[in-house]
């Protein structure tokens, strides 16, 4: 059977238009059709760009070959409807385009559509978008994580060659830990947030979701980079991922983390980060258990637990302030068009700035996110990396979310404090479930401005692991 | 230190202020959703950071400038600025009246 050129990667499929041995208009009948039959049930796309096919043939001598890329609806989109999946935001048709987005067209990539997501990305499980959940491709029973849920279940499905996301603890890499494909997320600063509907600024980091760590790679040099536009990105020079990225990983220091947390002690998710840690060590990495403590101590790491506190805190008061502007007057509808998540945020996030509250709540969870960024900076004078799970557990059901006020922070515990200290991950899948299907991934995390590791690190655990379902077809 | 806990009339008064409209029943939800959410905020209290300033920046990048220049190709044309109003009148964003009178 011929293959459907839909399931190519990112990187396959630019070498084969550029060798002439596929057609971009064949690569995009397939796509659609993928589209078409896959989109009604899994809700992944909340609009299609018409223009995708005409814009392709216009974009096919860039680098990235006029290829389908799926965008998840935060980034603004001149001439297709951008709604962060909020009632709020229908219809707003964007006067300007966002930095990555404009990066993205200029290198050669299409937008395809605008991808599901939890409203306003406040969320975990895709569950809270308020256009309907998404589901899991790989299992749809299942929710497929979030907030970027609708990019990570658009790649699993096949139904573009890459997608973007971004991220603000969690949001990239657990969503492509539960649909069992690449997620990364960069050093806060290191992508323009300029033209991304914005939710927790001190935070929020856009980010490629791949089917490979190449594809992954190749995206993120492409968006990565200081912007006028956005006076928090760094001026940095973007590291060549791509070129160090097969160097293989010999004398890297591997510190495993987070493991002995009573809910992941013994579980598969234990196990699977540990046969990922042994698959590491085999390619030559010095791997080293990082002890957990409740204090700032010398050589261990600091327990998560109060990263959900400094999260809750910091997130919410930065999320009052931002949706503040909503206010009907200029675009979208008025605030009573905000669903129940938002809502308690904006609210709790106005309680924990109000005088008096905000010493008490505010000023401290900025001084235990202190603790944690002096911790990682710590621990990085011994550790190239760090590995954890990105998420405690498999893909939830549909419904696992319902209404509770705290599901996200449970499920992204494990990446709040390296997220409230702006440190760049990238998870890798790192088992099947064979009965169910769903996926786990690894994360991978290094401390400021490193990518170049995280990279190198996951494209050699991928290219021995046999967890990759476009490696091996 | 006793964990903050909210009354539906707490509720009320947040909501006023960052004016989310709420019903009768929401005011009770919320209320105990709030309570539970900050317990996990209460362990924050446990650490000792008198010593610690808080964070602002995770890689310490102070106050960047540009230039004073109006780059007048990223300006909306008044057609743009208005093109997502719901209500407009001569050019203008139509408001609700905010100060008393006719």
């Amino acid at each position: 059977m011929k293959t459907k050129l839909n399931t190519l990667t990112l990187v396959k499929a630019i070498e084969l238009l550029k060798n002439k041995e596929i057609a971009l208009d064949e690569l995009y009948n397939d796509t659609e059709e993928a589209v078409s039959a896959k989109n009604p049930e899994l809700n992944i796309y909340l609009k299609i760009n018409e223009q995708a096919r005409e814009d392709a043939k216009r974009q096919e001598a860039f680098p990235l070959a006029g290829l389908p890329i799926a965008v998840k609806d935060n980034f603004l989109t001149v001439g297709l409807e951008t709604t962060a999946a909020a009632n709020v935001l229908q219809g707003y048709m964007p006067q300007y385009e966002s930095t990555v987005t404009k990066k993205l067209k200029g290198a050669g990539g299409v937008i395809l559509g605008k991808t599901n997501m939890d409203a306003w990305a406040h969320g975990s499980s895709t569950e809270t978008s308020d256009f309907g959940p998404t589901k899991n491709p790989r299992n749809p029973a299942h929710l497929p994580g979030g907030s970027s849920g609708g990019s990570a279940a658009a790649v699993a499905a096949d139904m573009c060659l890459a997608a973007l996301g971004t991220e603000t603890a969690g949001s990239i890499r657990q969503p492509a830990a539960w649909c069992g494909v690449v997620g990364m997320k960069p050093t806060y600063g290191r992508v323009s947030r300029y033209g991304v509907v914005a939710m927790g600024s001190s935070l929020d980091s856009p980010g490629p979701l791949g089917k490979t760590v190449e594809d992954c790679a190749l995206l993120f040099t492409h968006i990565a980079g200081r912007d006028e536009h956005d006076a928090t990105t760094n001026l940095q020079p973007v590291p060549d991922v791509l070129k160090t990225l097969k160097t293989g990983i010999k004398g890297l220091r591997v510190g495993i983390c987070y493991l002995d947390h009573p809910n992941i002690k013994g579980t598969v998710v234990d196990r699977s980060v540990r046969d990922a840690a042994n698959v590491l060590e085999r390619l030559g990495a010095h791997v080293t258990d990082v002890p957990l403590s409740d204090q700032l101590e010398k050589g261990k790491i600091l327990k998560h637990d109060y990263a959900i506190g400094v999260y809750t805190v910091v997130q919410r008061s930065e999320v009052s302030s931002n949706l503040a502007r909503y206010d009907g007057i200029r675009y979208g509808n008025n605030r009573g068009a905000f669903g129940e998540e938002a809502k308690r945020r904006i609210m709790l996030g106005t309680f924990t700035l109000t005088k008096g509250y905000a010493d008490k709540y505010y000023i401290r969870a900025q001084q235990v996110r202190s603790l944690y960024i002096q911790n990682f900076q710590e621990l990085f004078k011994t550790f190239d990396i760090l590995i954890s799970s990105p998420s405690p557990s498999y893909a939830l059901p549909i419904g696992a979310a319902g209404g509770d006020p705290m599901f996200g922070e449970l499920q992204d515990m494990l990446v709040e404090p390296s997220s409230l200290a702006g440190l760049p991950g990238i998870s890798v899948p790192c088992y099947r479930d064979p009965q169910t299907n769903l996926y786990l991934g690894l994360n991978i995390m290094a401390d400021h401005w490193q990518e170049e590791k995280i990279f190198r690190a996951a494209y050699a655990y991928e290219q021995v692991a046999e967890w990759n379902s476009w490696k091996n077809p | 230190m006793s964990p903050v806990t909210f009354t539906p009339n707490d509720v009320v008064r947040i909501a006023a202020l960052a004016k989310i409209p709420v019903t009768k029943t929401e005011e009770t939800s919320l209320a105990a959703g709030f309570t539970t959410t900050m317990t996990v905020v209460e362990k924050l209290m446990e650490l000792d950071v008198s010593k610690i300033p808080p964070a602002s920046h995770i890689s310490g990048l102070e106050n960047v400038f540009r230039e004073d220049i109006v780059d007048e190709s990223r300006m909306f044309t008044q057609e743009q600025a208005l093109s997502n109003a719901k209500r407009t009148y001569n050019g203008y964003f139509v408001v609700d009246q905010v100060l008393p009178g006719e």
